[in-house]
């Protein structure tokens, strides 16, 4: 019933964008509309399982500078079950490797016809610059440690599930703030749906500075816990570090991983999220991350959700000549 | 060469202390004299300027250019550099040595000067390399160097690192009088750094340069300048503690001079927020808060003087991934409108001091016989329009490159005429 309903309808007028770039700027009217269109996919794919045909003929490219596993399958797969068609572009294997400007390639693939380009890189930015050299859609998939739109969405989605209304909600983002995209993203998303934000880590690792933005900072992790609704356990990104920010991992776990005991002093309905990749005994040791509260792999399954309302929102059939803006 | 008679303009000479409307006469290249000389008429000159409306300045001078030739042409070379400078009302600009293969050597120093005279547009003075291939570890003949003509020594582009050789070099130059022109950074703490470290880098995920990086080294150079005696110029000062380090160091009597850079007193680190690299240079953009302490820093003359740090790439190298696009920005043809806009009409700086700033004192810094129109000076003048209300397009630049974020903005000011050695070398259209 629901599908049929969406293989007719066009995209809300209200929604404008082209590109999805990064949450900073969405209004938190549009964040609603994202998170209500995952949740009416969600439902029309009974639990994203069933096939749609609403981007039949469409061509979505995933267009990654950086590894990923998760991220790129999650997007082909939620493309394809709105029947798009995914090509996926290795940066290793083009020619990109020959000296090719990434803005050069981008451009060959739009040459070729492709509706969205999903684009993941580690520089913060580029997929700005893409959407200003580009006439189709541009989604980010992670700019190094800027923002992972859909990640802080499907977070943010998740927890909506759960709590039902985000407003005067507390979470806890913990951990490698610094260089975190995920981070950025829940924070905006977050903060513009009227959860109260702690940010949450050493000082190497979170900026006093964060505080200019209004949100809380601590440096205590055993302060906070007893008044989070919701910890989101962001990883040590180790690969993106000049020296490393802590004497060591051991030090760092005794601080601030998740552990058994902290969980005991923390509310009986604590939810616990980590975008993951994980490192059991480092962010959260291995009997937390399994524990009921913990949501680390209803995650995964609402990313699918999220991504097809993404890719929706952006690339769907739009009515007259709705402003395309972004 | 006959006779050249500017008629009627505002004439501003800071090291005579004129600033009156008056007639400058030319001959043969020189300066005659400004005004009547005794109330006697100047009579008929073989060509004459009306700069009614005009600005009379000594022809300006950069003291901080990348010419970029040798090696690198595809970005600049002496020719398009010094054009541009012409274009942007400069007669003078002092180039840096960290070319490919940096200028290091008397026969280096003599391809720069010989490229000049064959480019036949404004003087090019050479500033040569501290240490021998640039790479911080010893000397360059400086003495020889100083015989072939070079003007003052820096490394450039990167900070002269290790504290013994600067102070080595500090002493040494001290026999020659010539300054050392230091970039201030602690490269450690900008590694992986694209913009100013502060809450927009934060937010936008991008590697911060903190201000400490600057204001570190400028505290090693000041300390170093003072046990040596040696002359230490401070480059592209872009933070409030720098500034407050060099007033105090000028306070207590080191002998120490610093430039600001336009875009360092015009644009903060928010407008990193479009990602785009032409707003990427090095040092960064600040914050609001520094662009206020370097235009007090020039207003009470902590700053001594206005330089471009013109930084030329060419479109392809700067149309990369913020992390892989190169520091650097276009200053030659912006740098005027851009002071005048920013510094003069906004009342923050008089005429006479804005034009010390760009030529009296970069002039005496480098120790050029430059900067004035006292009688028997080379005629090097810029005649300025204050008024002349115009739009940066980059299309128009002469310099070979077109990385300058400041392309569709408007600007009141402008060099309508550049005189080189009593020669008008170019005259807006």
């Amino acid at each position: 019933m629901t599908t049929a309903v969406l293989d007719q309808q066009t995209v809300p007028a209200h929604w404008t964008h082209r590109h999805l770039l990064d949450l900073e700027r969405l209004s938190p009217a549009e964040i609603a509309t994202l998170l209500d269109t995952a949740t009416l996919f969600k439902e029309a794919t009974g639990g994203c399982r069933r096939k749609l045909a609403v981007l039949a003929g469409k061509t979505i490219v995933t267009l990654f500078f950086e590894n990923s596993t998760r991220t790129k399958t999650s997007f082909a797969l939620a493309a394809r079950r709105l029947g798009a068609d995914v090509i996926d572009f290795s940066a290793s294997s083009s020619s990109l490797s020959k000296g090719e400007s990434f803005i050069d390639t981008a451009k060959n693939l739009e040459a070729m016809g492709v509706d969205a380009v999903v684009v993941r890189h580690q520089t913060p930015g580029t997929p700005h610059l893409l959407a200003q050299q580009l006439s189709v859609g541009v989604i980010n998939a992670g700019d190094g440690p800027h923002e992972h739109p859909t990640q802080g969405l499907l977070d943010i989605f998740t927890i909506k599930e759960r709590l039902g209304d985000l407003t005067g909600a507390t979470v806890g983002l913990v951990g490698d703030i610094a260089h975190s995209r995920t981070a950025r993203s829940n924070l905006w998303g977050l903060v513009k749906l009227g959860a109260k934000v702690i940010l949450c880590g050493p000082p190497t690792l979170v900026s006093d500075r964060w505080r200019e933005l209004g949100v809380e900072v601590s440096h205590d992790l055993d302060a906070i816990v007893p008044r989070c609704d919701v910890l989101n356990l962001l990883r040590i990104q180790f690969e993106r570090q000049n020296t490393r920010p802590f004497p060591s991992v051991r030090e760092y776990a005794h601080l601030y991983a998740m552990t058994h005991d902290r969980l005991k002093r923390a509310k009986k309905d604590l939810l616990i999220l980590a975008p993951g990749p994980i490192n059991r005994g480092v962010e959260v040791t291995a009997e937390v991350a399994d524990c009921p509260q913990s949501l680390i792999l209803g995650q995964v399954a609402n990313g699918l959700a999220v991504r097809m309302a993404v890719l929706w929102l952006t690339c769907g059939p739009r009515t007259g000549a709705a402003a395309r803006s972004f | 060469m006959g006779t050249l008679l500017i008629r009627g303009g505002r004439v501003v000479d800071p090291a005579q202390g004129i600033d009156r409307v008056d007639d400058l006469l030319v001959r043969d290249g020189q300066v005659v004299s400004v005004g009547h000389g005794g109330g006697q008429p100047l009579g008929r000159a073989d060509e004459t300027i009306d700069a009614g409306g005009l600005i009379v300045a000594p022809g300006l001078v950069d003291m901080h250019v990348h010419l970029r030739e040798p090696g690198r042409e595809e970005d600049e070379t002496i020719e398009t550099g010094t054009r541009a400078a012409l274009a942007g009302g400069f007669t003078s600009v002092a180039c840096i040595p960290n070319t490919e293969p940096p200028i290091d050597t008397q026969a280096a120093v003599e391809f720069i000067h010989q490229k000049a005279t064959r480019a036949d547009t404004c003087n090019v003075f050479v500033v040569a390399c501290v240490s021998r291939g640039r790479e911080g570890k010893e000397l360059a003949e400086i003495g020889q160097l100083v015989e072939a003509g070079a003007v003052a020594f820096s490394d450039d582009g990167a900070p002269v690192y290790d504290a013994e050789l600067m102070r080595r070099a500090f002493e040494y130059c001290r026999m020659f009088d010539k300054p050392i022109l230091a970039h201030e950074e602690v490269l450690e703490l900008s590694r992986g750094g694209v913009m100013h470290e502060g809450l927009v880098s934060l937010v936008l995920g991008l590697g911060g340069m903190p201000a400490a990086a600057e204001e570190v080294l400028i505290g090693r150079d000041v300390a170093l300048a003072e046990v040596t005696g040696g002359r230490l110029h401070a480059m592209h000062v872009s933070t409030a503690g720098g500034v407050a380090l060099i007033r105090e160091a000028k306070r207590k009597g080191i002998r120490v001079t610093a430039e600001a850079c336009p875009h360092h007193f015009t644009l903060t680190d928010e407008s990193l927020r479009g990602f785009d690299s032409n707003f990427k240079m090095s040092p960064p953009l600040r914050t609001a808060a520094d662009v206020e302490a370097i235009i007090e820093g020039l207003v009470d003359g902590t700053i001594d003087c206005i330089a471009t740090d013109h930084a030329p790439h060419a479109r392809e190298k700067k149309m990369l991934e913020l992390d892989r696009a190169p520091f650097g920005i276009l200053g030659l043809e912006t740098a005027l409108g851009l002071s005048v806009t920013r510094l003069v009409h906004t009342g923050r700086l008089g005429w006479p001091r804005l034009v010390e700033a760009l030529s009296t004192l970069p002039a005496r810094i480098l120790g050029i016989n430059r900067g004035t129109l006292r009688p028997g000076a080379v005629a090097d003048v810029t005649l300025i329009d204050p008024a002349l209300t115009w739009t940066v397009d980059v299309s128009e630049f002469r310099s070979k490159s077109v990385n300058s974020p400041f392309h569709g903005w408007t600007l009141q000011g402008r060099a309508v005429a550049t005189i080189v050695g009593g020669r008008v070398k170019h005259r807006l259209a």
